[in-house]
């Protein structure tokens, strides 16, 4: 097992506040747009640095969308930040005709996705909003896994012309990611190469997977680990030839296992390559309040979810 | 005046033709809010709009327009095909498999002269109001046109972007409200009243104007006086009354027109009462 170490812990908001300063800097038609969340968002860097550039719209979701796409048809480059259930859910009609279906150059930013959210409860914590965005034609879903990778693809989405929807989250969380690192959309990250399972985690799950993956280096099971930060597109031909040599998968996401990262990899494997699979996810369940950790354990999205999983999926291996 | 009233309205009786010919040809479609708007849209594509025919997305150093309420499409489309942005010949496909004019208007399948798909309704003015903004960063002094239907204004979204624009002093912005009376289920009045919308446009800090949207020399006065009240800190208002079906006697004033086709009989008396002008599609 590759040894991944940290020396700080940061949240991914965060790494989008950095990058969005960044790709303002490299671009000046980047601009920005918030529903009274610039705190929560962690805007303050960008509207400080380019106070023309940042759009204070209130609590109206629906009219920051509209807005964000109007500003697309003069060369505009808006990012739109709220919190993952406002970004999505409530403002899906709005992102279908006006950004999806229109096909404009609109960034969606949404922290505090899924349940890590933590004490606000299921009223914030959304778990089906990978599920919404993926459904759309010609929207891409990324959802990077920590501070470094979040603020990489903030500055990449920002060089690609489409529809976004960028995921992450609240709580600090390792730093383990290349500082450095140039952020491809669509391609898989190889987090470590094993041979005996395939274990895909996307956002906040990668590091529980890396967590994961050393004990159970320690049990004797050498397990491959593939972070998808893309979940469409998806990077199909790094999970086949993955699952091609390990004969089994286990998906990881905070997310409803209904619409997420698992379902589209059984799709891809169904078609392609059937393979066992176990999905680590929520379980067509709503959150509730809670300390972050003790939500991920309740709803089981710990590193023993991850190992159970990994044993009963080895156990179906032809 | 680049055209006199008199032409701008023989314009807009061949558009009502194109209109009926187009829903009839289908049998589907939106005439009576289509009827309705044809003096305006003859009015703003002809007289009021500094646009080029030769269309590019951005527009910049254009006035773009923008139609929230996209089912009355037929218009727009007619209109868009005689001021010249594509051939008056591809009305035929109106809402046939293959065409660009789909029932509601959209960017996907690259009509020129749309921005933006519109059909679900109440989403047209913060689209605009973004539209402004970007021009506004731009340094580009053009201005943005958008109509929304009335019955459209039941939709919540509207009062979040009539709320946006005055605060953002969004001022080179003029929006029409088509002021018929009419939605799908009955008049406004009986579904969800509006009440005044001059007074609640003036609530949240609008300059309103009004105008009669059949009468030529009221749409094409009014849209310039607008202009003269742009750059003060408002966005303009212009509440346009309007009759639903204008034009062709049996459908005027109905809600029973807005998403019905005529039948061979009923197009013959249509457009019997409205000139061929430009020559039919």
């Amino acid at each position: 097992m590759k040894k991944y170490t940290y020396t700080e812990k940061k949240d991914t908001r965060s790494g989008f506040g950095a990058g969005l300063l960044e790709a303002g800097k490299k671009n000046e038609n980047v601009v920005a747009l918030c529903a009274d969340l610039v705190g929560s968002l962690k805007m303050d860097a960008f509207i400080a640095e380019f106070p023309d550039r940042f759009t204070q719209v209130g609590i109206a979701e629906a009219n920051m969308i509209g807005i964000a796409a109007g500003m697309t048809i003069n060369g505009k480059i808006p990012f739109t930040g709220t919190f993952a259930n406002f970004s999505t859910g409530r403002v899906y009609d709005q992102i279908r005709q006006s950004v999806a279906y229109s096909n404009k150059n609109v960034k969606i930013c949404a922290s505090h996705a899924g349940l890590t959210l933590g004490e606000d409860g299921a009223t914030h914590q959304i778990l089906e909003d990978i599920g919404l965005m993926k459904m759309l034609p010609g929207m891409v879903v990324i959802n990077p896994c920590d501070y470094n990778q979040t603020k990489a693809a903030t500055v990449a989405i920002a060089e690609y012309e489409g529809p976004v929807y960028l995921r992450f989250g609240r709580p600090v969380i390792p730093v383990f990611t290349d500082p450095d690192q140039k952020f491809e959309i669509g391609k898989a990250w190889m987090v470590n190469e094993g041979t005996d399972v395939t274990i895909i985690a996307t956002g906040h799950m990668v590091w529980r997977a890396i967590e994961a993956g050393e004990k159970l280096a320690e049990m004797g099971i050498d397990a491959e680990i593939i972070n998808i930060h893309t979940i469409k597109p998806l990077d199909e031909e790094a999970v086949l030839k993955s699952v091609k040599k390990t004969g089994c998968v286990v998906t990881c996401e905070e997310h409803n296992k209904f619409g997420g990262l698992g379902e589209s990899v059984a799709r891809l494997l169904t078609t392609e390559l059937p393979t066992p699979q176990e999905f680590v996810a929520t379980n067509d369940t709503f959150g509730e309040s809670g300390t972050p950790d003790q939500l991920m354990t309740k709803y089981g999205l710990d590193p023993s979810n991850i190992i159970e999983a990994v044993q009963k999926v080895m156990g179906r291996k032809k | 005046m680049k055209h006199t009233i008199k032409e701008l309205e023989d314009i807009a009786s061949q558009v009502r033709r194109d209109i009926v010919r187009m829903v009839h040809a289908c049998q589907s479609g939106h005439p009576g809010a289509s009827l309705g708007c044809a003096d305006f849209f003859t009015a703003l594509y002809f007289e009021v709009l500094n646009h080029k025919t030769d269309f590019t997305m951005a527009g910049a150093g254009e006035d773009l327009f923008f139609l929230s309420n996209g089912h009355i499409s037929p218009v727009w489309y007619s209109t868009l095909a005689h001021a010249g942005y594509f051939d008056k010949s591809e009305l035929a496909t109106f809402r046939k498999l293959n065409s660009r004019l789909q029932g509601h208007p959209t960017t996907h399948e690259g009509l020129p002269g749309i921005r933006i798909a519109s059909g679900s309704l109440g989403q047209g003015l913060s689209v605009a109001i973004g539209a402004a903004l970007a021009k506004r960063l731009n340094g580009d002094k053009s201005y943005v046109f958008a109509l929304m239907g009335d019955g459209e204004l039941q939709e919540g979204q509207n009062w979040e972007a009539a709320m946006f624009a005055p605060f953002h002093k969004v001022d080179h912005l003029i929006a029409s409200v088509d002021y018929n009376g009419q939605q799908i289920d009955g008049p406004t009045d009986k579904v969800l009243a509006l009440d005044s919308l001059q007074a609640k446009f003036e609530a949240f800090g609008w300059h309103v104007i009004n105008t009669d949207g059949n009468d030529m020399k009221s749409i094409v006065e009014g849209l310039h006086y607008a202009k003269t009240l742009t750059g003060k800190g408002k966005p303009i208002l212009n509440l346009m009354s309007t009759q639903m079906g204008a034009g062709v006697d049996f459908m005027v004033g109905s809600h029973k027109w807005h998403g019905t086709a005529p039948s061979d009989a009923q197009l013959a008396v249509a457009l019997a009462q409205l000139p061929e002008t430009l020559g039919d599609y």
